[in-house]
């Protein structure tokens, strides 16, 4: 296959960026889309050029680390996968691909195609955890947990904090990112302990990030990777509700330490 | 130099409440006064970093990511072991000792295995109470699934991603700390030395990703929880960026290398298609539990399979040779992996591989979707089906897997001692990272297992013996070795950079991985690791010379990054065929054709070769220095392993 590729190349977060057009030449329709540009990369170098920078780690969809945003979609035209386990038989020989990295304002551009999406680890660090030490918890099978309730948690858990859902919102909202954790530990009993306060410490800190608000436009479930589903907002929305009518806390510091 | 693993005496089971009882402790007031350094936030290092925080003690924790959730840690598919035998089927500390011990081809110290076994039902505990998501039974307790090497069911899971949650998990409880702070994170940040001052390690030098500074960082003890090195292979099941290059900067530095030839190929990965390929996705052990893993019996049956003449569903019940079941009875599809690698690999060589390159055999669903139903095969495995199909194009609900072995696990890494130290004091390893608890070849659902009992369970005890021996005084970043090994750093960089040559890093790091697959892979001879030692010598003197660098050491540059770790990679590949000729004999995941059963099995040599080989780095291009552990067996009588 032969390809036309449009990519955004930026140097770093300081300079302004642009899009620059390149040719992908004998691309095998088994690679993956990180091994087109792998190959595209190898041309550029022998030819003394910068390659396109890109983030990428594990390369089979679970690390979460690539992050592109390909002929308008956050990884690619199919659903339920990263850019990582998109393959070139899902294109066309003689398309122009356009790639660009993922655009929100809580994810500045580092260089290129990679953006800084430290926010996330912030969101998690205010609340997304059981306040547990290591040692002295009780037997894993003390407390039992209803199959449909361990399966409906775990389906919330499998985010990869990859940050397709804010890239896909016109409004950049990482609801469906926070309601995700949110919702997992809402649903186990080991949650339940901080139930209130940490629903109340994430959207406080995804608020300070400068994230957008949502507004139940869908993009976020129709284009994660994972198939998160809108449902976590809505249980997200009960919970922040809940606890600011009838049960709000002063949004204490969840490490056990004063604020 | 004598090597002290310093494994208490005693009974198994009391070996380590009794060392646990004889480590001095650091009191609590003290512990605000130690800065201890955790270099990879996979399972080892994030677990160890929130329980070293709660503890007290100032953490700082470094991660080449963008954040530490994305460890390769993440990765991991099937499960974790643990002897809570919740299943009634008479599991029990021993017997997962026992088991390991005998999995890893009687090449791991039985003291350390026992405590791995004992502390394994903790984990379970701890990940529960974090809110992880096991797999659950209808009545609302935790399920379990068999894996390789073992007759019980004792691995817990979450569906296809359960280091995903268990890595998830202990990122939680990282979060806490970081919140708290008592971490502090450093993401985007790459160790590439180890400050030794007066023979201890007091600190690293790291390389901001982003800016490109060299930063130092001072720390009281230096944890390093940073992998296995299967990239040494260029391809495998590794993240691409997974690297060897905190440990091996390590070794340079004083730490002895244990047994780096013991590598583990998964016998179930999805086979190669091109040269294009930049790495090898595993499909998890735990569809053995219902898989059958079959080749054609006869040549001309897989010829015309590779034609594609006839598609797998053709070959008639008794035309399929079914090997595993065949050669092992008792075990069947779930004998352990290099068992499994190895019996692919003879079909393969015996002509009978399918798929278009001919490296692959089968593995087929179709009995169990016949038996439970697609429903729920898919409900077990549904994500790992999936990933198949994205890859291959290829349904595996309609058509069978083909699968091939690949370079997954590395057993071999920085020798430590009971405590987890390395011989350098104050350093220590951890996780994947170090040698210790595999031998010579690691069962499945173990290495989640290890990592999160050296974090959670083991280095809390054993750090505070060392700290307190060496009291609170802070580490003066003054000192000269700092600023020396910073320069050191300067220079290597430097000298990275002025390679301006015509060959590109990928390429070499392609070359590197062809001659260890070829001559140090599934099988090794003397000839051909001895021809793989001139190759690889040869390999990296013209890297250094005619390497192509691009861009500049001040910015975002991944092709500097990439170059200094298949520099490390090209040293450590001879040391690993150096370990590979040294043991004449077959163990584990190290296979030599010169020492194998009339059955065509690993023969070890226990008389010459019960031993952990240490290497100490003596200087560049100069040999290593061998030192050997004797492995003493107490309680596990060594037999020739049988999994018929």
């Amino acid at each position: 296959m032969n390809l036309t590729l449009k990519v955004w190349r930026q140097k770093n977060a300081n300079s302004s960026g642009k899009m620059v057009t390149y040719k992908a030449e004998s691309i095998s329709p088994d690679m993956s889309f990180l091994e087109m540009l792998d190959v595209v990369n190898e041309s550029l170098t022998l030819k003394g050029d910068e390659p396109i920078h890109f983030d990428h780690d594990c390369r089979e969809g679970i690390c979460g680390m690539c992050s592109l945003y390909i002929n308008g979609r956050p990884h690619g035209p199919k659903s339920a996968i990263t850019t990582c386990q998109l393959h070139m038989r899902s294109f066309h020989d003689g398309e122009t691909i356009t790639i660009e990295p993922w655009r929100a304002g809580a994810f500045p551009v580092i260089k290129d195609l990679a953006v800084d999406r430290s926010a996330f680890d912030r969101i998690q660090q205010a609340g997304g955890y059981v306040s547990v030490n290591t040692g002295g918890v009780p037997d894993a099978n003390i407390i039992p947990i209803p199959k449909v309730i361990a399966d409906e948690a775990f389906n919330s858990a499998t985010c990869i904090g990859c940050g397709a859902c804010v890239a896909a919102c016109k409004n950049a909202s990482a609801m469906l990112f926070v309601s995700a954790k949110v919702s997992q530990l809402g649903m186990l009993p080991q949650g339940q302990p901080e139930r209130w306060s940490r629903v109340q410490a994430m959207v406080a800190q995804m608020d300070a990030e400068g994230f957008g608000s949502c507004t139940n436009t869908g993009a976020c479930e129709a284009e994660c990777p994972k198939g998160i589903t809108l449902i976590n907002i809505s249980r997200m929305n009960n919970d922040f509700f809940s606890a600011k009518l009838f049960r709000e806390e002063k949004v204490h510091d969840h490490s056990g330490g004063s604020e | 130099m004598s090597l002290d693993a310093k494994i208490p005496q005693g009974p198994l089971a009391e070996k380590w409440s009794k060392h646990k009882f004889n480590l001095k402790l650091v009191n609590p007031a003290n512990k605000r006064k130690y800065d201890v350094i955790v270099v990879g936030t996979g399972l080892a290092g994030a677990s160890a970093a929130a329980s070293l925080a709660e503890l007290g003690y100032n953490v700082k924790a470094f991660c080449f990511q963008d954040s530490p959730r994305r460890a390769h840690s993440i990765a991991a598919q099937g499960g974790i072991n643990a002897a809570k035998n919740y299943q009634n089927d008479g599991d029990s500390v021993y017997r997962l000792f026992y088991d390991t011990i005998k999995g890893g081809d009687y090449r791991a110290r039985e003291g350390n295995v026992y405590r791995l076994a004992e502390v394994s039902v903790n984990i379970i505990d701890q990940c529960v109470a974090q809110g992880v998501p096991f797999a659950r039974e209808y009545g609302g307790l935790l399920d379990n699934r068999s894996f390789g090497g073992s007759q019980v069911s004792r691995t817990f899971y979450a569906r296809g991603q359960t280091g995903q949650q268990l890595l998830l998990g202990a990122y939680s409880a990282l979060n806490r700390q970081i919140h708290k702070g008592k971490v502090k994170m450093y993401t985007r940040s790459e160790m590439l030395d180890v400050v030794t001052v007066d023979g201890q390690a007091k600190g690293i030098i790291t390389r901001n990703l982003v800016t490109g500074e060299i930063d130092t960082h001072t720390g009281h003890a230096v944890l390093l929880c940073t992998g296995g090195y299967g990239n040494v292979f260029y391809l495998s099941t590794n993240a691409i960026g997974s690297n060897v290059t905190a440990a091996w900067r390590a070794h340079k530095r004083g730490a002895f290398f244990a047994n780096p030839c013991y590598t583990q190929i998964h016998p179930t990965c999805i086979p190669v298609t091109g040269d294009h390929q930049s790495k090898l996705t595993l499909m998890s052990e735990s569809l053995r539990n219902d898989g059958r893993v079959w080749a054609p019996k006869t040549v001309e049956t897989a010829e015309k399979l590779r034609k594609k003449e006839i598609t797998a569903a053709q070959v008639a019940e008794n035309d399929r040779d079914y090997f595993l079941e065949r050669k092992y009875p008792s075990f069947g599809n779930l004998v352990p992996r290099d068992v499994a690698s190895r019996n692919a690999k003879e079909m393969v060589d015996d002509g009978r591989g399918v798929g278009g390159s001919g490296f692959a055999v089968f593995l087929d669903f179709a009995d169990a979707i016949n038996r439970l139903g697609q429903e729920a095969v898919a409900a077990k495995y549904g994500n790992l089906f999936d990933m198949y199909y994205q890859i291959t194009d290829e349904d595996p609900y309609k058509q069978p897997m083909r699968i091939y072995p690949a370079v997954h696990y590395t057993m071999g890494g920085l020798w430590v001692d009971y405590n987890l130290s390395t011989n350098v004091p104050g350093l220590y390893a951890l996780g994947e990272c170090n040698f210790s608890d595999h031998g010579a070849n690691r069962l499945g659902a173990s290495a989640l297992m290890q990592g999160l009992a050296d974090g959670y369970f083991v280095i809390p005890y054993t750090l505070g013996d060392y700290l307190a021996s060496i009291g609170p005084k802070p580490v003066d970043a003054n000192h000269p070795a700092f600023a020396k090994t910073k320069q050191d750093v300067v220079d290597r960089i430097n000298s990275l950079l002025a390679l301006k040559g015509t060959k590109t890093v990928n390429e070499y790091h392609r070359d590197l991985g062809h001659i260890m697959w070829e001559y140090c892979g599934m099988a090794r001879t003397e000839e051909g690791l001895t021809k793989a030692k001139g190759l690889i010598q040869a390999l990296r003197a013209d890297f250094w010379k005619n390497a192509l660098i691009v861009g500049a050491g001040d910015e975002v540059n991944a092709s500097l990054e990439r170059a200094g770790r298949v520099a490390d990679f090209l040293e450590l590949g001879e040391l690993l065929v150096d370990d590979a000729l040294m043991r004449k004999e077959s163990c584990g995941g190290h296979f030599r054709l010169e020492s194998q059963t009339e059955e065509g099995e690993a023969l070890r040599n226990d008389d010459v070769f019960a031993f952990v080989g240490a290497w100490q780095y003596k200087g560049d291009n100069q040999p290593e220095e061998l030192h050997k552990e004797t492995l003493d067996f107490e309680f596990v009588h060594l037999t020739q392993r049988s999994y018929k």
